[in-house]
């Protein structure tokens, strides 16, 4: 475990961490405010990561365990009044049973299958938010109520109307996220992840129970996502069925693609290029999204493992 | 262009310029030989006030977002020729919201930290209204929607929301009641989609038509997926006499086509609301079936014959035609029901600037504005307010005036009863005021 290799890719990962706490004091307000909310969705992607870009599994309803953290948190703190800890847990926690349960079914599938049966589950999950209108007000949504604006732990308050609170409590869940990626992707269950990507039966045959190993992914995928969902709700205030859509299970693959499925910072590096080539591009254009379209058909074409994983391929091989 | 600015007395930015709108640099001499021009040198300061337009330009609400972009230049235009808001000219940026909330909610932030505009406003779709509301209020940006929905009266926002310019849906529908019940007849079949907006209308015309004496013989609600109606419409009674649709989306034409096989020569009173035809043009083939049907319209789309001066004057500045088309293109209708909020918002800022003195941003200049705008008790009929007149509620930051009522004929809506004001209120319960700034 302290190999050269793993201290390099411990200093390196720390210090990204430790540059988006510094950055926090120069970053004009504008920025600052946007990287708080991308290193929410970042955490998101990594967690999605963990099953497509390490296990292999292209999961294209991962909004729904976004979704289940978004409500998990967002509907006990509007309706029962629980504490924003509370909530946060209560949303985790609906990540992790849903991640679960869906995987004990999905994983019985796999490959474009495996594609079919997340997202119809995640259309379900969407559908069903708006089903329940009466408790989630639908595609329209709810505001957090002011008791979930602030909270107390261990005596110390919380304001999460505060940037600076919102920034940092944002950079932990980043930090706890990347230390679990981390340790996971170097660690027995990585390398057997890896390897089940690579090729199953083998796996298999050489006595892994890879069912449970996958299962393992997507649960601690899923309930990663969850936590972003759960993050999202009490830090913005605001949860709604369009966190339930599609477009958020397509956000987390595209975040990955572009940042580098199968490497641990490469999520978060593809969330702050993706947000920042449609804020820029749409200052420009109503066609934001064609550009948006254009730079992933060009990097496909030229850099098809995105830009983390082409800079492990060319220059940095001990990336994980 | 996804982000335009006009600099009334600067060069062009980096960004396009909406077109039309003010006196840039290259207009401005011109402009100081005209009648009516003010130069902004009386203001305490001759920066632009800044007013950040969160535009619906692409996603489901660019229909809409087009017109209320034109509406908000014409408007800025009306107030710039008068010389601006407190002797300062006015300056829009636009941000695209992609009609969704999590965008919604970083333009809003864009607004308040980049831009740095002094209002933002023009919000119509109410997932984004209340997507970006709670940043509004961290962000102590004044937030004026143009929305109808009842998210702002109903008490759930904050204190930086406003809704000035235009009713909230529980008055628009609860002021249909009367007349129906009256006119049309008392047992309603409600076809509505089976979403929060469908529920506002569910709920809130259900309680107002009981109060006529009438009863609701049936709901039918129309999940959002669904693109076809005809398992749903056996779902009618044959005692209703009145069918109340809201309609759903894109797949509106269909629904209006099924309804006619359905019902076919012999059908009751049919009575929706005009939004979804919202620029549509009514003369479309597939909506024959709607000839003899009653509409709500926020404002009549075709000019009637006793059209105010205000009406005439409101659709030549917008560039709209008789029958609530494009002046330069026939085949370009317009959102006529609802973008006359924008127009009627930007008046209300404009009044609630001035009566504050309101000179820049800061927190004191900010709260004056909030506290103005919940002063405000009424808007009286003209060019500011070509709709018509409206009191407003300080409390509840919502606007209540007329709706009227129109008749489809010969493929035109002839408008065939204007509620009273006092038709559309309710109990309100919401105190903003009661927040602190």
């Amino acid at each position: 475990m302290t190999s050269p290799s793993f201290i390099k890719a411990a200093g390196l990962h720390l210090l990204v961490i430790m540059s988006l706490f510094v950055l926090q004091f120069v970053l004009p307000a504008y920025h600052h405010l946007a990287i708080a909310r991308i290193m929410v969705l970042a955490v998101f992607a990594m967690g999605y990561n963990l099953l497509f870009g390490y296990a292999g599994l292209l999961s294209l309803g991962h909004a729904l365990f976004f979704a289940a953290g978004l409500y998990g948190a967002g509907l006990t703190a509007y309706h029962l009044g629980w504490s924003v800890p509370a909530a946060f847990v209560a949303g985790t926690g609906s990540g992790f049973l849903a991640s679960l349960l869906i995987g004990l079914i999905a994983l019985r599938t796999s490959g474009v299958a495996f594609m079919i049966v997340t997202m119809m589950f995640a259309q379900v999950a969407y559908l069903a938010s708006l089903y329940f209108t009466t408790y989630t007000r639908g595609d329209e949504g709810l505001v957090m109520p002011d008791a979930a604006r602030r909270f107390e732990l261990f005596g110390v308050s919380f304001d999460l109307t505060d940037p600076t609170v919102r920034y940092n409590i944002a950079l932990a869940l980043l930090t706890l996220t990347t230390v679990v990626i981390f340790a996971i992707v170097r660690g027995t269950t990585g390398r057997t992840l890896i390897a089940i990507r690579e090729n199953e039966p083998r796996t298999l045959m050489l006595g892994y129970d890879t069912f449970r190993i996958k299962l393992k992914a997507l649960v601690i995928s899923g309930t990663l996502s969850a936590m972003a969902g759960s993050a999202y709700a009490l830090l913005f205030a605001y949860v709604g069925s369009s966190f339930a859509s599609i477009q958020y299970s397509i956000d987390a693959l595209l975040f990955t693609l572009l940042g580098g499925a199968g490497t641990v910072l490469g999520p978060l590096l593809g969330t702050i290029a993706m947000f920042y080539m449609i804020d820029i591009a749409s200052e420009y254009t109503a066609a934001y999204l064609l550009v948006t379209g254009l730079a992933l058909i060009a990097l496909v074409l030229f850099f098809p493992k995105g830009i983390v994983g082409t800079i492990r391929e060319r220059w940095v091989s001990w990336l994980p | 262009m996804s982000n335009s600015i006009i600099k009334p007395q600067k060069g062009i930015s980096r960004r396009s310029v909406l077109q039309g709108m003010g006196a840039t640099a290259g207009t401005g001499l011109a402009l100081q030989a005209m009648p009516g021009f003010v130069r902004y040198s009386q203001a305490g300061t001759s920066e632009p006030v800044k007013i950040g337009l969160q535009l619906h330009r692409t996603g489901i609400g660019a229909s809409y977002g087009r017109w209320y972009e034109r509406v908000t230049a014409a408007a800025v235009k009306v107030i710039n020729d008068g010389g601006g808001i407190n002797g300062r000219p006015v300056e829009v940026i636009i941000e695209d919201d992609g009609t969704d909330p999590k965008r919604g909610a970083e333009v809003l932030e864009k607004f308040a930290t980049q831009h740095k505009v002094d209002v933002a406003y023009g919000t119509l779709f109410s997932h984004v209204v209340i997507g970006s509301a709670p940043r509004a209020g961290e962000l102590k940006m004044p937030y004026v929607v143009v929305s109808e929905g009842h998210h702002v009266a109903s008490g759930k926002l904050n204190r930086y929301v406003f809704q000035p310019g235009i009713t909230d849906v529980r008055s628009q529908v609860i002021a249909m009641a009367p007349w129906i019940s009256k006119n049309l007849g008392k047992k309603v079949t409600m076809i509505f989609p089976d979403f929060a907006f469908g529920h506002d209308h569910r709920d809130y015309f259900s309680e107002a038509i009981k109060a006529q004496g009438g009863e609701v013989a049936g709901l039918i609600a129309i999940p959002p997926t669904e693109s076809s109606f005809t398992r749903y419409l056996p779902q009618i009674s044959s005692s209703t006499e009145v069918l109340y649709h809201v309609m759903v989306g894109p797949a509106v034409l269909t629904f209006v086509k099924e309804l006619g096989q359905f019902f076919g020569s012999t059908r009751p009173q049919i009575f929706g609301f005009i939004d979804s035809l919202e620029a549509v043009d009514l003369a479309t083939p597939q909506l024959e079936f709607l000839e003899g049907t009653y509409f709500w319209e926020g404002n009549p789309r075709y000019a009637q014959k006793d059209q105010t001066e205000y009406d005439k004057f409101y659709r030549e500045m917008v560039g709209v035609d008789a029958n609530g088309a494009s002046a330069s293109d026939p085949k370009d209708i317009s959102t006529y029901s609802h973008m006359f909020g924008c127009w009627e918002s930007l008046f209300a800022i404009k009044q609630a600037m001035e009566a504050s003195g309101y000179e820049g941003q800061t927190p004191k200049d900010k709260q004056g504005f909030i506290e103005a705008m919940e002063a405000i008790q009424k808007f009286d009929e003209g060019r500011e307010h070509p709709q018509g007149d409206k009191i407003f509620n300080g409390k509840n930051h919502q606007c209540y005036g007329h709706q009227n009522i129109s008749k489809v004929t010969g493929g035109r809506l002839e408008l065939v009863h204007r509620t009273a004001i006092e038709d559309g209120l309710y109990e309100v319960s919401a105190d903003y005021t009661k927040m602190s700034l």
